[in-house]
């Protein structure tokens, strides 16, 4: 590359970096605020708001009910996901390239239109419990992210290792369980956290399926914003972030942050 | 792909796959399929029967048209910006080594975890009068008085951009990541200018990733929900906020679910398009 090129490079990745980090540091100055107003602080800190996450209206269900449909939707499609990524990698299995397009596809759905689509067909069963609607749609909508990370997971596994597990005397079971999980697992833990994520943050599809009783954080959270935008939100999402740099830097440690943008390194 | 050593005998290891793919495909049936099917069915129905009423609503007055044409210039100006950005640094991320390329990894996969709500409301603080950018043009003596941004399509374009633009930058930055920077020395030594070796060789061959990250952030922008809301309100309408107000508010569900079904349609158009650029492109 050139040196115009390169200096180009520098110059937009640089700004790139400061230009996606700026909302997050005035989330994060505005959460020690020492006043009521969500802004950025001008005089002193204070952690009042980080006392009061915990006492927001409808908090800790919808904190809860998020938890619950992020880690149970991304456990069972962690395991659906990957069982389909074998039959597509490894499996004879009939039309495997469409079928990995169509289980992918979901990822370009605009929200909305799955959110009403899923809307009417559980209407039309009859179906009206929120868990289990809610449950149903943030399958659909983390078996995608699964299904792509394991595919091209499995795709760089050298699957001669089981079989020379199996001349080593393994039975198939033990080969599959000490060689093939252990090998995999960088692209079960990049998967789980896009897939985590991805149904931690939905708005789109859940606001159709929620009712009064059961609202999603993020819905809550919209709520809070357009009703009395108070540094409590704030608080609560430095909070999340937080957590999230620590993953990543454990991420970092464990499978590289390269390989998790999908690079073979 | 390479056809596997069978592990197994050969219709057992098909009985095998097909147990293993059959509960991904059942979801994906009952629970992308046959919804969308629906939602199709729901959109061509009329008072008595089949009926063409909502699309003939939505494509048939100026005033829906002009929603139509908000959404799509929103996402094709957001990609367009996005790629003018997340190009270039893709290679710059890619070039880097160490700490320095965690670093700027770090910095596209951190604002994936905040929420979008959030996000875009902190451009709502950073984008006021008061605000930060206000304060540092008028520092910089670029303008005069503070300028209105907030509920402008200016607000709207940024803070669509920064919400998508790890999406730009990610599908291609594993592309060019794994590019060898020899191809183009290679191609300046066979006399190529620096133009001509980017042409022919740099684009070419890191298109795929182009090709992925420009539909996903067409799909996704065309479809934004949240950051429209927030950032511009009733004043820009879009196809995914009529969408939302049929369904929530007016219970106009025919119209709802053709509002729908457009906005899908365009979603698909562009990604079908992208890809057949894609392979074109490699010929």
């Amino acid at each position: 590359m050139n040196r115009i090129g390169l200096l180009t490079a520098w110059v937009m990745a640089i700004s790139a970096c400061i230009f996606l980090l700026a909302p997050l540091l005035v989330i994060a100055a505005a959460s020690f605020s020492p006043t009521p107003v969500f802004d950025l602080p001008t005089s002193g800190a204070s952690l009042r708001w980080y006392q009061r996450i915990g006492t927001l209206d409808g908090f800790w269900p919808a904190l809860g009910l998020s938890l619950q449909l992020a880690l149970v939707s991304t456990l069972v499609s962690l395991v659906l996901g990957t069982a389909a990524a074998i039959a597509i990698v490894r499996g004879r299995l009939p039309g495997a390239e469409a079928f990995a397009a169509a289980l992918t596809s979901p990822l370009m759905m605009p929200g909305l239109v799955l959110g009403i689509a899923l809307l009417q067909s559980f209407r039309g069963i009859g179906l009206s419990n929120p868990w289990t609607s809610l449950f149903l749609a943030h399958l659909v909508i983390t078996l995608p992210y699964v299904a792509r990370t394991m595919i091209a997971g499995m795709t760089r596994f050298d699957f001669t290792l089981i079989e020379a597990a199996l001349t080593l005397g393994c039975t198939y079971r033990q080969s599959v369980l000490k060689v093939m999980i252990p090998a995999l697992a960088p692209s079960f833990l990049v998967a789980g956290l896009f897939s985590f994520l991805a149904s931690f943050d939905n708005y789109p599809v859940s606001i159709f399926l929620t009712d009064v009783r059961s609202k999603t954080l993020p819905i809550k959270m919209l709520q809070y914003i357009e009703e009395a935008p108070d540094p409590t939100i704030a608080a609560l999402s430095s909070l999340i972030l937080l957590g999230t740099i620590l993953l990543l830097v454990l991420a970092d440690r464990f499978v590289g942050l390269s390989r998790m943008a999908g690079t073979n390194e | 792909m390479i056809a596997p050593a069978p592990l197994l005998p050969l219709d057992r290891e098909t009985k095998l796959a097909l147990g293993l793919a059959s509960p991904a495909f059942l979801i994906l049936a009952a629970l992308f399929i046959l919804p969308l099917a629906l939602l199709l069915a729901v959109s061509l129905q009329g008072a008595d029967g089949l009926s063409l009423a909502a699309y003939a609503k939505l494509l048939g007055t100026p005033h829906y048209l002009k929603i139509i044409w908000n959404s799509l210039s929103l996402a094709l100006i957001v990609t367009a910006i996005s790629l003018l950005i997340g190009y270039p640094a893709s290679f710059a991320i890619a070039r880097a080594k160490g700490h320095w390329r965690s670093l700027m990894l770090a910095c596209l996969f951190l604002p994936l975890a905040a929420s979008v709500i959030v996000k875009a409301f902190a451009w709502t603080i950073l984008l006021r009068s008061t605000g930060i950018v206000n304060q540092t043009l008028l520092f910089l003596g670029i303008i005069d008085h503070p300028i209105r941004m907030i509920f402008t399509e200016t607000a709207l374009v940024v803070g669509a951009v920064n919400i998508f633009l790890p999406f730009m930058v990610l599908p291609i930055f594993s592309v060019v990541a794994q590019f060898d920077r020899r191809l183009s020395e290679a191609a300046a030594t066979l006399g190529a200018n620096p133009l001509q070796a980017f042409l022919k060789v740099t684009l070419p061959v890191t298109l795929p990733g182009v090709i992925a990250g420009v539909a996903l952030v067409f799909s996704l922008s065309v479809s934004a929900y949240v950051v429209p809301t927030l950032l511009i309100g009733e004043r820009f309408p879009t196809l995914a906020s009529t969408i939302a107000k049929s369904y929530l508010l007016t219970r106009e569900e025919a119209f709802g679910a053709a509002s729908g079904v457009v906005l899908l349609a365009i979603a698909v158009a562009v990604v079908m398009l992208s890809a057949r650029f894609g392979r074109e492109g490699r010929r």
